[in-house]
């Protein structure tokens, strides 16, 4: 590999801005490594602290997606134009991260807003106790709805939430018996939502989360080894107790945040990649009581998550988020909005209509030609266009370093990272600009600089992070 | 109806999405509850193209009607599956995937594709026209063109003027060629970025090989069917095609709306029939149009709401015209939530496709066995 900078400051600043956020342009980087990293990670572990995006600038300009409803798609462009304009990335990234662990979609649910709140509460309440993120959610009529505990009654119960809870969002497979299934679902029965009324052509009501006492199963439970007439908070308290759900958690965190994993079903039969690192995870989820503030302060200080830069597959929100933040200029809710949330969509990340409870498989499994041309199209077209500040920036740092072919070709990957990439690709790039002849700021030299960067947008290696 | 045909049998899937009304598509026009249900959203009785003494279609589809009267359109009466949801992402997901009772992620025509070309031998066999990958085509390592627009399709489509594309496209291909030792997951990137290129390549000779006199409307259907038919006629070997129409969901202003959206398509079936014809071409295309889910019975006022059975049409000289299964009883009684109940399951008539029209292995496309309505000139 090609690095083109001997700068690990500025290197491990990025990486830990493309992983905690959506990136951030050399004149950030630059002022954060003023700062230093830890105190960026404090930083970004502080959100209070940051001016929070106001929603009302967006719905001004698009107030159909106040309470988006049962409309028929894009619900999700609020949030979409909340990541481009966050002050606090990690916030918004913890929420994608809880998204794809309790997924939940308007595939069934059928009406945004109920998904919307959960997010809400993910960026209330993502850097807090994993209890309370799994006690709300637990709580959130559009998860009742969609795993059907609504379904649940004390006289005959419905096993999809209890199987779930204890299979995609805290133990994983191997660590619980069907019994374990069962009595767990016992424990949740009566946890279900306000009737929901008879559907007409402008949506319907807002749900809420109603405790039916007499359809809950007050019994004796006999529950992963413990005994007693546990409700479903206990139930929680005691899978938290459990080794298996820390790991378990630690590797979602490790997948997440650190490298490209196996998905989810692999777990049970393919152990982790690093598994000091997610011993490491798990044993600090233990200790601070699955406080994930803790426990991400602890991650993003790691050499473990140092050393493994561009080790994931950017996913399509972050593909789109970070482009966007980039070359500027995209903060106004202005037309946009709409093509850009679009544009996820059609890379593969439909946000809060997720394909299954299993949520996105991640990884290498987002390419394929259609999602991997629209990456590659988009991605072309934003850096191109010299208008954007972000771009103009980017030129202007190149053009005060750079004069010859070799000298822009190292700029460009120097100020779009740094960048690392293969020798392969270098030489190509280096091929490109010189076969062109020599280069000169006073003609041909933006125009040369933006169709280079076309094409480093296009690597291969542009699509890790 | 002709003589079967001995090229590669081809299906166009042309979703109308949103929930499309079948009692405004497909009118029951001698039964008087009809009148009585719709007081407000109704066909009248002048209007009615008149099929047979019991149903007739919307004004709007007079060039359908023609179809019909030829023998090539079968109406599908009563298509649906139990305990609609009256979702539309819901139902559409269950149409898309052949599971009415849990989420499944892989689509029937993605499996489809499977078994048409396992080894991956055609990266056009299957092409959506859209902006993304409709859940239907979708299946791991199935690889599906999906198309916006087949006059701007490829990589890198912004950047101008044509030789400086070429200067990228062709660097891009270098970057994306293989490189030893990179593992795996750099060289499945290289090669699917090579299959990227390979696609478009071929798509976008299509256009160039292609004339005709039939002048397509400029609607986003018609476009559409153009795009597919042009890549038909330009034979790359693509076995199925996949493109939407919307919205039906016409809860307000049902009447304008539906109008424009049956005008626009039929128009453009007819044009595209006309077209293949006329390059000889439309002896192995059927034409498959389905919804989620029809509406309401009664009207709102001014639409009509959510419902659950639903009408699809096959559309072709391959197929069987005339009417399969019954419409559905609309005696007060008879439905279900104030719905049509359906009494043929969608994957009886993904069946039929599949095996009659395709001469696929129905059963691991639509997840089991199903009895066929026979609405192809193969079925036996």
């Amino acid at each position: 590999m090609v690095s083109t900078t001997t700068n690990t400051e500025i290197s491990l600043m990025a990486h830990l801005m493309r992983r905690a956020g959506f990136g951030a342009s050399r004149n950030e980087l630059e002022e954060r490594r003023g700062k230093g990293y830890e105190e960026t990670v404090e930083e970004l572990l502080n959100p209070s602290n940051q001016t929070p995006v106001d929603i009302y600038e967006f719905l001004r300009y698009y107030p159909m997606w106040w309470k988006p409803g049962t409309m028929g798609g894009l619900g999700q462009a609020p949030w979409v134009w909340t990541m481009i304009n966050t002050e606090s990335p990690l916030q918004e990234k913890l929420c994608i991260f809880y998204h794809n662990i309790f997924a939940t979609g308007v595939a069934k649910v059928d009406h945004y807003d109920e998904i919307q709140d959960m997010i809400d509460m993910f960026r209330e309440k993502g850097l807090g106790h994993y209890k309370d993120i799994l006690l709300e959610v637990a709580k959130s009529p559009a998860m009742i709805y969609w795993l059907d505990n609504n379904e649940n009654h004390a006289d005959s119960i419905n096993e999809n939430w209890g199987r779930e809870l204890l299979e995609l969002f805290t133990m994983g497979v191997g660590n619980y018996t069907e019994e374990d299934v069962q009595e767990c679902s016992r424990a949740f029965t009566g946890w279900t939502l306000e009737h929901k009324l008879p559907r007409f052509h402008m949506g319907r009501w807002d749900w809420e989360f109603k405790f039916v006492e007499d359809d809950h199963d007050y019994g004796q439970k006999e529950f992963l080894g413990h005994k007693g007439n546990f409700d479903g908070e206990e139930v929680i308290d005691i899978i938290l107790s459990k080794p298996a759900t820390a790991a378990f958690i630690a590797r979602h965190l490790y997948n997440f945040f650190v490298e490209d994993e196996p998905q989810v079903p692999a777990w049970s039969v393919v152990p982790p990649n690093n598994p000091g690192a997610v011993e490491f995870l798990a044993k600090e989820l233990m200790d601070s009581d699955y406080h994930m503030e803790t426990v991400l302060r602890k991650l993003f200080n790691s050499d473990f998550f140092k050393e493994a830069q561009f080790s994931r597959v950017k996913n399509p929100t972050e593909v789109v988020v970070s482009t966007l933040r980039l070359v500027g200029d995209s903060s106004l809710p202005g037309p946009d909005i709409l093509d850009w949330t679009g544009q996820i969509v059609y890379m593969g990340q439909d946000l809060l209509n997720p394909p299954s409870v299993e949520g996105w498989h991640s990884g290498i499994e987002w390419i394929n030609s259609g999602t991997l041309m629209k990456r590659t199209n988009f991605m072309s077209e934003m850096i191109s266009d010299y208008s954007r500040p972000g771009v103009k920036s980017i030129i202007d740092q190149v053009s005060r370093s750079a004069s010859k072919p070799e000298e822009v070709v190292n700029a460009c990957l120097d100020v779009m990272g740094p960048l690392e990439i293969a020798e392969k690709t270098h030489s190509e790039l280096l091929e490109h600009v010189s076969s062109q002849g020599d280069f000169d700021w006073q003609s041909s030299g933006v125009t040369r600089t933006l169709e280079l960067l076309q094409l480093i947008v296009a690597t291969r290696e542009y699509q890790f992070a | 109806m002709s003589e079967p045909t001995s090229k590669d049998p081809v299906i166009v899937v042309v979703q109308l999405s949103g929930g499309n009304d079948y009692m405004n598509t497909v009118v029951p026009h001698s039964n008087s509850l009809y009148r009585d249900y719709r007081p407000s959203v109704n066909i009248s009785e002048s209007d009615v193209i008149e099929l047979t003494s019991d149903i007739g279609f919307h004004p709007a589809m007079a060039p359908l009607a023609d179809m019909y009267k030829e023998g090539n359109v079968a109406v599908i009466h009563g298509v649906g599956y139990e305990n609609s949801p009256r979702s539309h992402f819901r139902s559409m997901d269950i149409w898309h995937t052949c599971e009415p009772e849990t989420l499944g992620t892989e689509g029937w025509l993605g499996r489809a594709i499977k078994q048409i070309d396992p080894n991956k031998e055609n990266v056009v066999t299957a092409v959506s026209m859209g902006p993304s990958l409709y859940r239907a085509l979708v299946a791991p390592d199935v690889p599906v063109a999906t198309v916006e627009n087949l006059d701007n399709y490829g990589l890198l489509t912004d950047i101008s003027p044509e030789q400086k594309r070429d200067r990228v496209l062709d660097r891009y291909k270098k970057m994306y060629s293989p490189m030893i030792g990179s593992g795996p997951v750099m060289e499945f990137l290289g090669q699917t970025g090579l299959d990227a290129m390979k696609g478009a390549d071929i798509l976008n000779v299509a256009p160039s090989m292609y004339s005709s006199t039939v002048e397509y409307a400029d609607t986003s259907i018609a476009k559409k069917l153009k795009g597919i038919a042009q890549i038909h006629l330009a034979n790359l070997g693509t076995r199925i095609f996949y493109c939407d129409l919307g919205s039906f969901d016409t809860h307000a202003d049902q009447l304008s709306t539906h109008n424009k959206l049956w005008s626009s398509a039929s128009t453009a079936i007819r044009d595209f029939f006309d077209d293949l014809e006329q390059h000889d071409a439309a002896d192995n295309v059927t034409m498959f149009l389905f919804s989620e889910f029809g509406r309401r019975v009664y009207d709102n006022g001014a639409g009509t709401d959510h419902g659950a059975g639903g009408v699809c049409l096959a559309i072709g000289k391959n197929v069987k015209g005339g009417e399969y299964g019954q419409y559905p009883s609309m005696k007060e009684g008879d439905l279900d939530q104030g719905d049509l109940v359906p009494d043929l399951d969608f994957r009886s008539v993904y069946t039929t496709l599949a095996e009659d029209w395709m001469r696929l292995d129905p059963v691991p496309i639509v997840g089991g066995n199903f009895e066929k309505p026979k609405f192809m000139a193969t079925s036996n």
